[in-house]
C-alpha cells in the first residue's frame, strides 16, 4: 500500500492549502495532492493582473497563510512563499481518481499518475471548476496537446488545431487566428452551442479563410513526430474519410467533467438533483462518509476566505480540537436582539423548531442560513414591507404573529408562530403582493432572494412546503375576497404546477379550454390567428390569470397562449372552477366583468394594424421578463447621447447604457440598457451576492463587488461592464472660464490615468435609484424620445405608437 | 408614452408663450404713451426687462442640459418651454423697440437675436425631420457595423483585384484610398464620397483593359449599367477572370450603397448638430450685444 497520512488534502485552492498549511504548522502528518504543477489552479488562471477581493470584510480571516485583496500574482507569491515557509507537503501531477473508505475506516486514494496513498481522514477541497475534458484519444498528454490558453499573442507562425465547438474554442481559435494558421474541428456540423457574437465570428473567420473548419469531424489520434518540420501530427475521422494534419500545437477546448460524478464515487450523497444543489455536510464540515470533509465552493462557500477558514477548522476538528467557527461572533451578534439564549447552538435549534419549513435542514446550511439572514423584532404595527414594493426577502415568523392586509379585503390575514411570508416575490420576481404589519411580540428571520433560493434548491422538502403554501395563497389573493378559504381548498387540491420553456404553448386557440392557469413566474403573450398571422393580443404577466374565457363563455379557446419566457403556471381544474362559480354568483360577477374588459382590449388590439407586432418585437428582444425597459423613439431622437452623458456624469463616469446599440423596429429603438429582470440573470451566480433588488425594482450592485464577472457573463443582455472609477472632473465653471477639462458629458480625455492598477468591478444601471429626480438618461432627454416603461404598459404603448 | 418637446405636457409652454404674447399685444394696444411708442416709456422698460430676463433664462438651458443631476424641472421640459418662450421673445423685443429702427447698437442686438431665434427654427426643423431619415437611412444597423463592412468588402476586393491583374489591383487599392467618409464641414453636408469615384475608376480600367487586349467587341461606354458591362466582359476576357470581374463590380457595388449609407448618416447627424453652432456663438454675442444696449440706455439717454 502507498504511503500513510493522518489527513489527506484534494486540491490546493484556498480551502484546501489553508488545511495543509494549518496542519504543516501543527506538524500533524498531512500530504497535499494537487493535480496541477502549480497551487489553485482556478486562481492561478485568472488573467493576469486580475484585482481579486477578500469579501466578506467583516469576516476575520484564521488561516496560516496570508491573504487580503490585491492583484493575483501577490496573493499568489504569498501562498507559495507561506507553503515553502511551513513546509507543507505537496504533491504535484496527482490527480485524484478515486477515495475508498476501507471498512477499518481508512481512506484509500488513488491518483491518475499510479500513485497511492493512505489516510485517516480526507479534506475535499476540489472547488467547481471540475477537471478540464481530455481529447480522449491516444496521444491526448503528449507536450504539444493543452487544454488552456492563457495568452493567444504568445504563439505565433505555428499550425494549431483546436478541438471544440464552444465559446472558449471559438475564442481561442479567433484569437490564434491572428498570428498563426488555425484550423478547428467540430464534431457536430454548426456551432450551436456557442454565443450569438461568437458563432457569427467563427462562421466569419472560416467564411473569410481565415480558419479552416472540419465538420463532423473528430480526432482519432494524435502522434508525435521525431523527422520534418512539424513536432506532431493529428489524424482526424471525417465524413469523407481520415484527415492528417502536420500541427505544432493542439489545443482542446472540451469543457470539464462537473465533479459531481467524482464526489458522488467517493460516497457522498447529493440532496436533489438540481445543478446548484451541494453535498448536505454538518456544521465541521464532515460530509455523510465520515471523516471526509469537503471544503470551499463544492460545499458551497464560494469566497476565497470563507474556504480558507473552513480548512483551517477541519484541521482543528480532526486533531480533535473544538474550534469555535469563525462565524461564530457574527452570529452571535444576530441573536444579541433575542434574549434567554445559553448558546448559539441552542437559539439556533430553537428556531429550527418553531419554523417548521427549515426543520429539514442540516445544522450547517442553519448556521449559513442565519448567516445571511437578520433577525427583526418590529414593533407591534410596524410595517415589514408595503403592497408593490420591488423586495424579495423571505421571513419566517419565529415568535408572535405578523398581519398580512390582502386588497380587497377587510380583515387582515394573521399568520402565526412558525409559519411564513414573502414567498409570492421570492418566486415570482414581482412587487409585494400584499402589505404586512408586524403583529404583537413579534420575532422574524429575514432571509435574502439568494440564500432562500439555495436553500430552496438544495432541500426538496423546503421547496415542497413554499410550493404548496404558494398555490393556496396564490388561488386566495386571486379569487378570495369572494370565495372563503373552504370554497377554495377543493380548486387548490387539483392545482398543479407547469412550467414552460419561451415560446412553449400553453394552450392554443380553438381547444376545449377545460383549466385555467395562473402565472406563477415570467409571462406569457396571448394571440389570435389573424389571416394565417398570428397577431399578438397582450401580454400577461405573473399574478395574472389565464385560460377562464373558455370556461365562462365559448367553450373553445379564443386566443393562444405562449410562454414569453420561461414561465411556470398553476394550473387549476376547469371543472372545480366552473362549480366555485356557480356557488358563489358575485365571483362570477366579478370575473364576468373582467372578462368582458379583457375581450374589449383584444378587440381594440385586433383592429390596430401592427400593434401587435410592436409587442412581439418588444418580446423578441426579452422584454417578456423585464421590469422596467428604456425604450428610445427613433423619430425623436436627435442622436445627441445626452442619455448616455447624464448616465455617465451620475455614475462615477462610466454609462451603464449603449444608446445606439440594439434593434429598432417602427422606429422603437431598445438600447443596450439594464431591464431589472423580474429573475435577474445577473443575481444567478455572485460570489459575494453583491447584485441586489432595491424596493422599488432597481437591481444593483452593492459597493461589496469582488470583481469577478460573473455577472457580466450571465447578463444575456450585455449591459454589464467591469469598469475602474475614472478621475474627478472639475467643476461646469471650472471647465467653462479656465478650461480645466474634461467638460460635463466629455469622456475623461487623458485615457492614461484611468489605467492604473485599480480594481475593476462590475457597473449595471441602478435606475440612478439615489438620484432624486430618478433616471438620470430619461431626465436628460431634450426631445422626448426616451422612456422607461414596464411590460404592464406595453398593450397601452403599442396602441400608443398607432 | 413618448412626447416630442412641441406637445411636451399637452403643449403646456406653447399656451404659456401664447398667454404672454396676447397680454403683450393688449398692453400695447392699451398704452397710449403720447409720442411714439418706444423702450423709454414704462411699458417699454417692462417689455425690455421682461425680454432681457428671457434671453438670459433661455441661455440658461445650455447649463441645464449639462446639470445631469438637476431636478429642476425635465430638460424635456426645459427644451418645450425654450422652443415656446423663445419664440414669444420675438414679439416682445418687436414691442419693446416700439418698432423703431436704425444703424446702432439696439437694432444690431435685435437682429442678433432674430438670427439666434431663426436658427433655433432650423434645429427644431431639423429635429423634428432628421431622425425619422437617419432611422430609414440606417436600416437597423449602426455606423460602425456598416463601416466595419465597408473595409471588409475593401479588403476582399483588393484581394480578389490581386488575383487578376496588377492594373486591376491598382486601381481598387486607389478607389479605397479615394473613398473618404466624414471629414470637414462641407465634406459632412455635402455627403459625398470618393466611391463613386471608384467604380467609375474600375469602368474605365476595365475599358482600358479590354481595349489593349484588342476584343472584338465594341469598346465600353462611359453610363452602361453594370449588368451590361459585365456582359461586355464576359465577351473579353476569359471564363475565371469574368467570374471574378462580375464579384468585383458585385462588391463595390454593395460598397458604393453602404458608403453612400454612411456619408447620409454622417450627413444627417451633421445637420441636427451643425446650427448649434451659430445658434450658441450668436447668442452669447447677443449677450454682449444685450450688455451693450443696456449700458448704453442708461448712460447716454
Amino acid at each position: 500500500m502507498g504511503e500513510r497520512f493522518t489527513i489527506a488534502i484534494v486540491g490546493s485552492g484556498p480551502g484546501g492549502l489553508s488545511a495543509a498549511a494549518r496542519a504543516a504548522e501543527r506538524g500533524t502528518s498531512h500530504v497535499l495532492l494537487e493535480a496541477e504543477p502549480h497551487l489553485s489552479n482556478t486562481i492561478y488562471r485568472y488573467q493576469k493582473g486580475k484585482y481579486v477581493m477578500d469579501e466578506p470584510a467583516i469576516l476575520p480571516l484564521r488561516s496560516p497563510i496570508p491573504f487580503a485583496a490585491g492583484l493575483r500574482e501577490t496573493i499568489l507569491g504569498a501562498w507559495d512563499d507561506a507553503t515553502a515557509r511551513l513546509k507543507v507537503n505537496v504533491r504535484h501531477g496527482h490527480e485524484v481518481s478515486a477515495i475508498q473508505r476501507r471498512p477499518d475506516g481508512v481512506f484509500d486514494i488513488r491518483c491518475g499518475n499510479g500513485a497511492t496513498f493512505e489516510a485517516d481522514a480526507v479534506v475535499l477541497g476540489i472547488g467547481l471548476q471540475g477537471n478540464l475534458r481530455k481529447l480522449g484519444v491516444a496521444g491526448e498528454d503528449l507536450p504539444f496537446v493543452q487544454y488552456q490558453l492563457d495568452d493567444p499573442d504568445a504563439y505565433e507562425g505555428e499550425t494549431i488545431v483546436v478541438v471544440g465547438a464552444g465559446d472558449a474554442a471559438i475564442e481561442n481559435a479567433i484569437a490564434l487566428a491572428k498570428q498563426n494558421n488555425v484550423v478547428i474541428v467540430n464534431r457536430k456540423d454548426e456551432f450551436a452551442r456557442a454565443k450569438k457574437g461568437n458563432e457569427q465570428g467563427i462562421l466569419k473567420a472560416i467564411e473569410d479563410g481565415l480558419i479552416e473548419c472540419y465538420y463532423n469531424a473528430a480526432p482519432e489520434r494524435v502522434e508525435a513526430l521525431s523527422a520534418g518540420r512539424k513536432p506532431g501530427r493529428m489524424i482526424l475521422t471525417t465524413e469523407k474519410g481520415r484527415a492528417q494534419i502536420l500541427v505544432d500545437r493542439v489545443i482542446a477546448r472540451l469543457g470539464a467533467t462537473a465533479p459531481r460524478g467524482f464526489v458522488e464515487a467517493c460516497g457522498v450523497t447529493f440532496p436533489s438533483k438540481d445543478p446548484a444543489s451541494v453535498p448536505a455536510i454538518s456544521a465541521q464540515y464532515e460530509s455523510n462518509v465520515p471523516k471526509l470533509y469537503i471544503v470551499g465552493a463544492l460545499g458551497g462557500y464560494p469566497l476565497i476566505k470563507q474556504a480558507m477558514n473552513q480548512g483551517y477548522e477541519v484541521v482543528e476538528t480532526i486533531c480533535g480540537d473544538v474550534v469555535e467557527p469563525a462565524d461564530a461572533p457574527l452570529l452571535k451578534a444576530k441573536f444579541a436582539s433575542l434574549q434567554g439564549f445559553a448558546s448559539l447552538e441552542q437559539a439556533l435549534g430553537q428556531i429550527q423548531r418553531s419554523v417548521p419549513v427549515l426543520s429539514h435542514i442540516t445544522p450547517l446550511q442553519m448556521r449559513e442560513f442565519m448567516l445571511d439572514s437578520d433577525i427583526r423584532t418590529p414593533a407591534d404595527g410596524e410595517v415589514i414591507f408595503t403592497r408593490n414594493d420591488y423586495t424579495n426577502s423571505f421571513y419566517s415568523i419565529v415568535e408572535g404573529e405578523a398581519r398580512v392586509a390582502i386588497e380587497g379585503q377587510a380583515a387582515p390575514v394573521v399568520l402565526r408562530r412558525g409559519e411564513f411570508f414573502g414567498e409570492m416575490s421570492l418566486i415570482s420576481g414581482r412587487r409585494r403582493s400584499a402589505t404586512v404589519t408586524a403583529g404583537p411580540n413579534c420575532v422574524l428571520v429575514e432571509t435574502p432572494r439568494r440564500s432562500m433560493n439555495r436553500l430552496i434548491a438544495s432541500v426538496e422538502a423546503v421547496k415542497r412546503e413554499i410550493d404548496r403554501v404558494f398555490i393556496v395563497r396564490a388561488i386566495q389573493s386571486r379569487f378570495a375576497p369572494e370565495a372563503s378559504v373552504a370554497q377554495l381548498a377543493e380548486m387548490a387540491e387539483g392545482a398543479t404546477l407547469k412550467r414552460y420553456k419561451a415560446g412553449d404553448i400553453v394552450f392554443q386557440e380553438g381547444e376545449v379550454g377545460d383549466c385555467l392557469h395562473l402565472v406563477r413566474v415570467g409571462s406569457l403573450t396571448i394571440s389570435r390567428n389573424i389571416g394565417g398571422r398570428d397577431v399578438v393580443l397582450t401580454y400577461v404577466a405573473a399574478g395574472n390569470y389565464v385560460g377562464e374565457m373558455a370556461l365562462m363563455g365559448e367553450s373553445r379557446r379564443s386566443a393562444s397562449a405562449r410562454a414569453a419566457i420561461a414561465t411556470e403556471t398553476i394550473r387549476l381544474d376547469g371543472d372545480a372552477f366552473k362549480r366555485l362559480l356557480n356557488r358563489i354568483p358575485v365571483l362570477k360577477l366579478r370575473l364576468q366583468k373582467e372578462y368582458k374588459d379583457r375581450t374589449a382590449a383584444n378587440l381594440a388590439m385586433q383592429a390596430l394594424p401592427g400593434g401587435g407586432d410592436i409587442i412581439s418585437f418588444l418580446m423578441a428582444q426579452g422584454a417578456g421578463e423585464a421590469t422596467d425597459i428604456l425604450l428610445i423613439d427613433e423619430s425623436l431622437c436627435v442622436r445627441c447621447d445626452n442619455c448616455e452623458k447624464a448616465c455617465a456624469e451620475t455614475h462615477g463616469g462610466t454609462s451603464r447604457l449603449d444608446r445606439e446599440a440594439g434593434p429598432t423596429y417602427a422606429d422603437v429603438h431598445v438600447p443596450t440598457s439594464c431591464r431589472h429582470c423580474e429573475h435577474p440573470h445577473c443575481m444567478k451566480d455572485c460570489p459575494p451576492d453583491a447584485l441586489r433588488r432595491a424596493p422599488n425594482g432597481e437591481v444593483f450592485i452593492a459597493d461589496n463587488c469582488i470583481g469577478c464577472g460573473n455577472c457580466e457573463r450571465n447578463c444575456p443582455y450585455g449591459v454589464i461592464h467591469m469598469a475602474s472609477k475614472p478621475p474627478k472632473k472639475p467643476g461646469l465653471l471650472q471647465w467653462l472660464l479656465l478650461g480645466r477639462g474634461p467638460g460635463p458629458g466629455e469622456a475623461p480625455y487623458d485615457p492614461a490615468v484611468k489605467k492604473d492598477g485599480q480594481a475593476k468591478k462590475a457597473v449595471k444601471c441602478d435606475m440612478c435609484k439615489d438620484q432624486a429626480g430618478g433616471a438620470a438618461c430619461v431626465r436628460a432627454c431634450p426631445t422626448g424620445a426616451a422612456i422607461r416603461i414596464s411590460p404592464e404598459e406595453f398593450p397601452a404603448y403599442a396602441q400608443s405608437r398607432r | 408614452m413618448h412626447a416630442s418637446f412641441l406637445t411636451h405636457a399637452r403643449s403646456r409652454y406653447l399656451w404659456i408663450a401664447l398667454a404672454l404674447c396676447v397680454a403683450s399685444i393688449t398692453a400695447y394696444v392699451w398704452h397710449d404713451p403720447g409720442i411714439a411708442p418706444n423702450g423709454g416709456t414704462w411699458l417699454g422698460y417692462t417689455l425690455g426687462t421682461i425680454g432681457a430676463l428671457l434671453i438670459v433664462w433661455l441661455m440658461l438651458f445650455g447649463v441645464r442640459k449639462r446639470s445631469y443631476a438637476s431636478t429642476l424641472g425635465s430638460t424635456l421640459g426645459w427644451l418645450s418651454a425654450h422652443v415656446y418662450l423663445g419664440t414669444a421673445l420675438i414679439l416682445i423685443a418687436l414691442l419693446h423697440s416700439g418698432f423703431q429702427f436704425g444703424w446702432n447698437l439696439h437694432t444690431l442686438a435685435l437682429v442678433l437675436m432674430l438670427a439666434v431665434i431663426f436658427s433655433g427654427f432650423f434645429g427644431v426643423y431639423a429635429y423634428l425631420r432628421y431622425p425619422t431619415l437617419m432611422t430609414r437611412n440606417r436600416d437597423s444597423a449602426t455606423r460602425d457595423a456598416m463601416l466595419e463592412e465597408v473595409a471588409e468588402i475593401d479588403q476582399n476586393a483588393l484581394a480578389l483585384a490581386d488575383g487578376i491583374a496588377p492594373e486591376i489591383h491598382a486601381v481598387v487599392l486607389r478607389s479605397i484610398q479615394n473613398t473618404r467618409l466624414g471629414g470637414g464641414v462641407w465634406t459632412q453636408l455635402r455627403a459625398r464620397d470618393g466611391s463613386d469615384l471608384a467604380i467609375a475608376k474600375v469602368r474605365q480600367a476595365i475599358a482600358e483593359r479590354a481595349t489593349q487586349s484588342g476584343g472584338a467587341g465594341k469598346p465600353l461606354q462611359a453610363g452602361q449599367t453594370l449588368v451590361a458591362m459585365v456582359d461586355f466582359l464576359a465577351g473579353q476576357t476569359d471564363d475565371r477572370q469574368t467570374e471574378a470581374l462580375r464579384k468585383l463590380i458585385d462588391m463595390l457595388s454593395r460598397k458604393r450603397a453602404l458608403a453612400t449609407r454612411v456619408a447620409r448618416d454622417i450627413q444627417y447627424q451633421a445637420v441636427m448638430e451643425i446650427w448649434l453652432y451659430v445658434h450658441v456663438p450668436l447668442s452669447f454675442s447677443l449677450l454682449a450685444a444685450l450688455l451693450g444696449h443696456i449700458v448704453v440706455v442708461f448712460f447716454y439717454w
